[in-house]
Order: C-alpha cells, then structure tokens, then sequence
C-alpha cells in the first residue's frame, strides 16, 4: 500500500481525544508539522493494546516540529531546536495553510 | 460480575491488612518499598497472583526474569558506539538499518526498529519517551529512573536546554537540539561524537568514554581523560 504522505510534507496531527492506548502525544495535538521520514508501516499498536490484529497496517512517520510550532515561545529552546516523534498515518492531515514537498 | 466483586474484595481485603496488621505508621523513616496505593498497583498484583495460582506461570520464572532484566547494562551499547567510531563502513551499516548492524555483533531489538542518532557539530540528539518509558533495553539495560519520570518527561520537549543545563551537559547555542520523542514502534540510541584526542584508541579503550547517559543525550562522551566534558 502507497504511502500517504512523503518526506518534506507539511501535516497537521489531528486534534482529538479518544481513550485508549493511544501513541500520538496530547501536546502534539493540533500541532503543525514536516514529514522527515518513513518508518514504514506496522500493525496499529492502539489496537494491538486491546488484543486485535492492528490490520491494516498503518504506516509509522517521523514528523517534525519546530520548538515554536509546539509551545509559542513557552519554553527554553533555541530558534532552531526541534520535537521529532513517530506518529502514524491516521493521525496526520495535509497542511492546508502550507507548500508541501519543501524539505526540512 | 464475578471478577469484578473478586477484584473489589482483594482491595478491601488489602486495606485492611493495611490498617490494622502492620501499619509502618510512626515509624519515624521512609520504608524501602511502600504500600501500593494506586488502582493499577493492585491490578499488577492481582493479575500475577492469579497468574501464579493457576498455575500460568510461577513466582521463580517471574524472578529469573527479573534478575535477567536487572542483569544487564549499557555495556553492549558502549561497544556498538566505540565500533562506529573507528569503522567507517560500520557506522554507515548502522545509520542506514540499526537492528541489521547491531545484528552483526550479536544485538537484537526484536520486533521493533532500532534507529541510530548521529550527534554532530550540527545538531544534539535528546531521547525521551513522554508517553510511557520506551528505550533500546536490548542494548542499554533498564533505563534510569529519571527516564521514566514525570518530570524529565514533560519537560524534555518544552525545555531542553533547561534539562541539558541540569545535566552539566553544554551545547553551544549554535548547535539545534532535536528533542526525539520516542512515542510508537522505534527505539532511539544516540551516537555521541567522538571525543577530541582519541585518534589512536582502541575500540575497547574508547568504550571507557562512552557513558549510558551520552546514547540518550543528556550527556556527551567524556573526554580523554575519562572525566565529564
């Protein structure tokens, strides 16, 4: 299966809240980012927690963040530090507001 | 119904056993292990009790493994990162497909993808898992304490530099810090750069320099004279 997305693409993580064994970090949620790479894809592991097959597999990214992006200057970072973190495909939407195919 | 009536009596039945058997009140110090207290303590303790009871699995398995989890170290990862720094085609092996590499050296992270973290005069990596406690176990042991704190946790991907600067571990302000939150199916060791002064060292003496903390990136290798850069 084709992956969705590809290296340089410009995601927004999916802002909801349901329970469960979920990967994608709250603080992530919402949150504006690049593609960076892909790990290829895996069983889903929010279903593998509750004794399913996690099939389909979903593909795993990893996505980019810039420090402001994520906490607008509520922090201690430097202009160019970053947050990289594996979320899957179901969590990610293309960036509206942004070029895609931009490398990082 | 049933396992739930069961389940509420063990934590009745616990609660008084707390009260009124030994209570460590007043003991004027802080106990080695305490009473458990959260709802997924006791769920742990009921789940391997009746693990044991019906005759699943018995309590010296689940010490064997115990001690085999407590038995190991970093070591093997300070191995790997001493390789890499003097074999060139190795660290090339390693950056493009980790598990295959460390594969060759007897290493393996079954079922998960070992992704390998190059420091450089560029960029610092950082490792943590703010969802849970996610480490490359195979190759650097248990991970520390601190890791799986809530404190390091949160703060890791909002301050950074903060959290480096407690460590007395000094990036220049130049150099981008990639926090890599560890949150699914890879596990992240970091290969710090090789120390200053080291040209002629063999791989085992190099070894010496490589520190637990520096494969997370708390920390850099230490220096030449084995001491804290």
């Amino acid at each position: 299966m084709a992956a969705r997305f590809k290296s340089g693409d410009r995601v927004i993580v999916r802002e909801a809240y349901p329970p469960g064994h979920i990967r994608t970090p709250v603080y992530l949620r919402g949150k504006r980012g690049t593609i960076v790479r892909d790990f290829g894809a895996w069983p889903n592991p929010e279903e593998l927690a509750y004794g399913k097959s996690g099939l389909p597999a979903k593909t795993n990214y990893w996505v980019r963040f810039a420090m402001d992006d994520v906490w607008s200057g509520q922090g201690t970072y430097g202009g160019r530090d970053c947050v990289v973190a594996e979320i899957y495909e179901h969590w990610l939407e293309p960036d509206p507001a942004r070029e895609t195919g931009v490398a990082p | 119904m049933t396992h739930d009536h069961d389940h509420g009596d063990h934590d009745h039945d616990h609660h008084n056993h707390h009260n009124h058997d030994h209570a460590p009140a007043h003991t004027g110090f802080q106990p080695d292990l305490k009473e458990p207290t959260e709802e997924w303590e006791f769920l742990e303790i009921a789940v391997r009790e009746l693990l044991i009871e019906k005759g699943v699995i018995t309590a010296r398995e689940i010490e064997d493994k115990l001690e085999e989890w407590d038995g190991k170290s970093p070591e093997g990862g300070t191995r790997i990162v001493a390789r890499a720094w003097t074999d060139a085609a190795f660290k090339a092996r390693l950056l493009a497909d980790g598990n295959a590499a460390v594969g060759e050296m007897g290493f393996e992270v079954p079922g998960l993808k070992l992704v390998v973290l190059e420091n450089t005069p560029d960029v610092h990596h950082m490792v943590v898992c703010t969802l849970c406690s996610c480490y490359p176990r195979t190759i650097l042991g248990l991970p520390p304490l601190w890791y799986k704190s809530k404190e390091y946790r949160s703060r890791a991907v909002r301050e950074p530099r903060a959290i480096l600067a407690e460590f007395g571990t000094a990036v220049p302000a130049t150099r981008e810090i990639r926090v890599v939150d560890s949150t699914a199916d890879c596990r992240f060791l970091v290969l710090p750069e090789r120390p200053a002064g080291t040209d002629a060292w063999s791989p085992d003496r190099l070894a010496q320099l490589v520190t637990r903390d520096s494969m997370i990136g708390t920390a850099v290798a230490l220096n030449v004279e084995g001491v804290r850069a």
